[in-house]
């Protein structure tokens, strides 16, 4: 699905500007047609976007009228004694995702560089499928992965091994009040997201270094350069854009994704973590977590508010990737 | 000319999904209309499909009742596990024939939405732990111990008050690894209810289903703090019954309401539900922690159905009753394959003379057929 979605992507510059310059013979009714029907798709997909942010805060109405601003500044969640705070989840959110995003991004990058550059096409077809079936993966498999392999592993080895050693004052690391032996913690939850994303940014990443213009590398090439200097001068500063709108695509992702990390995150609902060994909560899970036994108007309605709150994140960062795609087009738009 | 070729081949493609599209929406259209046209459960409009919703605690149970029953008769049954907030949520819109809940609802609750409720089954809540060379059922807990590990005053297990209960138990001392829920849950409802009841001035965090815990990690679901605790040494937990045998974890003799030692098992679970004084209770509301009793296994809990004392359709109400009934009378074995107790006879007679007086369809009673 992911490489239909990226082919369509890429394709979709070049064919739009066929499209305008097409020449239109016989197609009397076809075009009408098609105009109309594309035309109530694009408009379903929106109307079912305002629908959903109109719904999001029609429900979440109540919740906002009562708690007002001090939904965002209140650190603990605990309905069972009137306290509905996003802050905790928020920052187990914010913290999980920068753990996905410093470990995939540059490993994505360098995967794609492999892709693209070093290994010979039939290799990279094998390595390629064998990433992108990562993305197939659903993430309760992710969750499970974690909950049986991950949480032991850095609970029994990694943990003990880090904080015992000098690493284990450093802000961040040093366990915080809340420490609970590391297994289930921002970590653990950020190195399984990690994966999760991985698939998604070296796709695109890969699909955006396909773009750099062979004659131009060609011309590096011939003028003497090595390997790296063609990557580090010419590939890289065709596609770093892309890489950029890239790692956004992933961040979209981490920022939303609920099962997996769930199972891994701890469930922390009152602190925000002091440290990444810290359990936590993140916005998705904590309504995964909080929704099946939301009794009253009040918890369902703060759990909307939630749901909002995530939705106004996710499209902050959508938008910021669609502005960085549109600059990472506009680098490469001489190409052929 | 190539071009134009991929781009009406993309044109074709694309006024194929946008048809498809549009035909999923005119169905779907199709479809509301006759949902809301239809005052019942819209998931069937045969009377041979019982429709529920909630509670995830009875849910293999539910299942493995309605397998059996669809066997027997032509009636499946669909039950959803939700929540127990869904559950309670459906059956007041009437999207479902029932909905279960893992707590009971207050009376004047069940009166403002129209509902009656009974308990349809039984289970056991027990505490799991995993220490060097403690077997099962050796180490002994009190509801005040418990209270103090899960609210931070008992950090070791070297504490001289876990000692004084287990003499001549060898417990390596070493730091409580303290293991709870994540997710708000029926199960953490039975046994935060069961700290309340039985350390009431130690426990202040009252009976919820979820609660701030001051100490520990959660985990989700019963499957997550069954594996936490199985991989974490030094842990304590609290799962269903079921959970605990499955995966093979060291359970716990807990202190009982009559100051016996009792080990967790489906003739403890069955003695709470015996003591329990159903009878006495308006609309059944009772909560089953800490009943008397010499052999009554403390951490007990009922699963509830909901269902409205109004029915649509006398048909329908009939088909889930004689449903339930059939779950009571010869559901039994395949309750405790699956370590959930049967309720006694003399409870679900009660219930179902309940049904007699408080279930009506079109002005008339349903029960008894």
């Amino acid at each position: 699905m992911s490489t239909v979605e990226l082919d369509m992507q890429r394709q979709t510059g070049p064919r739009r500007g066929a499209a305008e310059a097409a020449p239109r013979r016989g197609h009397r009714f076809g075009d009408p047609v098609f105009r109309v029907l594309t035309l109530v798709c694009g408009l379903l997909v929106t109307i079912a976007m305002f629908t959903l942010a109109g719904v999001l805060i029609y429900d979440s109405w109540p919740a906002i009228r009562e708690l007002g601003f001090s939904f965002l500044t209140t650190v603990s969640w605990s309905p069972s004694s009137g306290s509905y705070g996003a802050l905790s989840a928020l920052a187990g959110t914010a913290l999980t995702t920068i753990v996905a995003m410093v470990i995939a991004v540059p490993l994505a990058f360098v995967i794609a560089l492999l892709l693209t550059e070093l290994v010979p096409p039939s290799v990279a077809r094998v390595i390629g499928t064998a990433v992108e079936m990562l993305a197939a993966i659903p993430s309760i498999i992710f969750g499970m992965w974690g909950l049986y392999v991950l949480v032991p592993f850095m609970q029994g080895t990694v943990v003990p091994a880090v904080t015992g050693s000098w690493l284990g004052d450093l802000p961040l690391i040093r366990p915080g009040a809340t420490f609970q032996g590391g297994g289930f913690s921002i970590l653990t939850a950020g190195l399984v997201l990690a994966v999760m994303v991985l698939p998604f940014i070296t796709a695109f990443t890969r699909d955006v270094l396909l773009m750099v213009p062979r004659v131009t590398k060609e011309a590096g090439y011939g003028m003497g350069s090595t390997t790296w200097e063609v990557l580090r001068r010419i590939s890289l500063r065709y596609a770093l854009s892309g890489v950029v709108g890239a790692a956004f695509i992933g961040l979209g992702r981490a920022l939303g994704e609920t099962m997996a990390v769930a199972y891994l995150v701890g469930g922390e609902f009152l602190n925000v973590p002091s440290s990444l060994f810290d359990p936590g909560t993140t916005v998705a899970s904590l309504i995964a977590l909080q929704f099946g036994e939301a009794m009253t108007e009040l918890d369902i309605s703060a759990l909307i508010a939630m749901g909002l709150v995530l939705f106004a994140i996710t499209m902050v960062f959508q938008v910021l990737a669609q502005m960085w795609l549109k600059r990472a087009q506009r680098t490469a738009g001489g190409r052929a | 000319m190539r071009k134009s070729i991929r781009l009406r081949r993309t044109a074709a493609a694309v006024a194929l999904m946008a048809v498809v599209a549009l035909a999923a929406l005119g169905l779907a259209a199709c479809g509301g209309d006759e949902t809301s046209a239809e005052s019942g459960p819209p998931a069937s409009d045969t009377t041979d499909t019982i429709v529920g919703a909630g509670a995830s605690f009875p849910y293999p149970l539910y299942s493995k009742w309605g397998s059996e029953y669809a066997g027997l008769t032509d009636v499946k049954l669909n039950y959803q596990s939700i929540g127990s907030g869904g559950g309670i949520s459906a059956i007041t819109a009437k999207t479902v024939d029932f909905g279960a809940s893992d707590s009971p609802l207050e009376p004047t609750e069940l009166e403002d939405a129209g509902l009656v409720q009974w308990p349809q089954c039984v289970g056991g809540v027990v505490m799991i732990v995993n220490l060097e060379g403690i077997e099962s059922n050796e180490l002994r807990l009190t509801g005040e111990l418990i209270a103090k590990i899960y609210n931070g005053d008992i950090t070791d297990w070297g504490d001289p008050a876990i000692a004084a209960v287990n003499k001549g138990v060898k417990i390596p001392s070493g730091k409580i690894s303290v293991v709870h829920r994540s997710d708000s849950s029926g199960t953490t409802w039975i046994f935060t209810s069961y700290l309340a009841a039985a350390a009431g001035d130690v426990w202040t965090l009252g009976g919820e289903k979820e609660i701030a815990w001051p100490t520990g990690v959660g985990g989700k679901g019963n499957e997550g703090v069954a594996a936490s605790v199985q991989q974490l040494k030094g842990s304590i937990g609290y799962v269903e019954y079921a959970y605990a045998e499955e995966a093979g974890l060291a359970t716990t003799q807990v202190q009982n309401a009559d100051g016996e030692w009792v080990k967790p098992s489906l003739e403890t679970f069955t003695q709470a539900a015996a003591q329990a004084d159903w009878a006495g209770a308006e609309d059944f509301y009772v909560v089953l922690v800490n009943q008397p009793g010499a052999t009554t296994w403390p951490i007990t809990g009922a699963s509830f159905i909901l269902t409205q004392k109004e029915q649509a359709d006398a048909g329908r109400a009939q088909t889930m009753l004689k449903f339930f009934d059939w779950a009571f009378t010869q559901g039994g074995a395949a309750a405790e394959e699956l370590n959930y107790v049967p309720l006694p006879e003399s409870v679900y007679t009660l219930i179902e003379s309940e049904w007699e007086k408080s279930i009506t369809a079109a002005g008339g009673p349903v029960w008894p057929l």
